[in-house]
């Protein structure tokens, strides 16, 4: 068997679990269901994009995706408590409509492509040579690096974003306050009250014990 | 032999699912999330079909990106949905109506 034919069988078993696997996405009872669904389409994606030699997406993809992105959605559908038979109403009344607008849009760009204008365009040569990293990373840090600095700086402003958004201010708990015992002062600990003396009759009139406010505020 | 429209097929094909995911998922804001990351994973094979076929790297450099800011995208809008349910109880988009918009 040779290899382009063997590719192309690849390709249309890729192709075929990602688009089920797309479909299962958007149909499932289960939000879990659909999650663990996004993950087969994604890997089955990675496969797709192996085959268009693009060995370092595909990776991406698989860890980015696959790895923190659908954890990070398992994480959101188990920790919320979601009443199935709520959210699924309304699903048989847009099911037509859903299904008119994307057949409408999928012909619409079929028409658009044109299947076979585009058969002209069969696989060349690599453009990357041997390495796909090395022909990525060149562009990256050359032409790119001034959006490949950004992309870094979007991910902190996510992560900070995320964090802020979802931190919670509990009332009633004791916490300390870092910035006021810094600026805290010796008045605000000590206070100096002067308490006049009481006169007795038999003993003979003492000098009212007068603390002095240095010495007290040295304590 | 695999050839351009093979892919550029795919990407419309996935891009058609999300879209009726869109349209049939009308209560679930996960499962809109969800269809939201199908077209980028559609609009992305384009890319890499592209700039595998023309010989271009912007085209993988650009998905490089478009990944960077659906990860910090679907981050941040999986905080919304926990602030959303934490203080509505609920991640129904039809009562999710208070800004009137």
């Amino acid at each position: 068997m040779n290899t382009d034919l063997l590719q192309l069988i690849c390709f249309y078993l890729f192709a075929a679990v990602a688009v089920i696997g797309a479909l299962m996405v958007i149909t499932v009872k289960n939000s879990v269901h659909a999650v663990l669904s996004l993950v087969l389409t994604f890997f089955s994606m990675a496969c797709v994009w192996l085959l268009a030699e693009a060995e370092f997406l595909a990776v991406a993809l698989v860890v980015v995706y696959v790895g923190a992105v659908m954890v990070l959605f398992l994480f959101v559908v188990m920790m919320l408590d979601i009443k199935q038979e709520v959210v699924r109403e309304g699903f048989i009344r847009y099911l037509p409509v859903g299904i008119v607008v994307a057949v409408v849009m999928l012909v619409e760009m079929l028409a658009m492509i044109g299947v076979k204008a585009m058969h002209a365009h069969t696989l060349g040569p690599n453009p990357a040579g041997n390495s796909n990293v090395a022909w990525l990373g060149q562009a990256l840090y050359t032409d790119f690096l001034l959006p490949f600095e950004i992309a870094a700086v979007i991910l902190t402003v996510g992560i900070v974003a995320a964090v802020a958004l979802t931190l919670r201010q509990r009332v009633g708990v004791r916490h300390q306050s870092a910035a006021q015992q810094v600026v805290v002062q010796a008045t605000d600990r000590v206070r100096v009250i002067k308490v006049a003396s009481e006169q007795m009759a038999s003993v003979s009139p003492a000098p009212a014990p007068v603390v002095d406010p240095t010495q007290e505020n040295a304590k | 032999m695999i050839t351009l429209s093979h892919y550029i097929v795919l990407g419309a094909i996935l891009f058609c699912i999300a879209v009726a995911g869109l349209f049939i998922n009308r209560k679930n804001v996960i499962v809109l999330l969800m269809a939201i990351e199908l077209m980028l994973l559609a609009v992305n094979t384009n890319f890499v079909a592209f700039s595998r076929f023309f010989g271009d790297v912007g085209g993988q450099v650009f998905v490089f990106f478009i990944l960077t800011v659906a990860a910090a995208e679907s981050a941040i809008g999986l905080a919304i949905l926990v602030l959303l349910f934490r203080n509505r109880s609920t991640i129904n988009v039809a009562e999710i109506d208070s800004m009137k918009g």
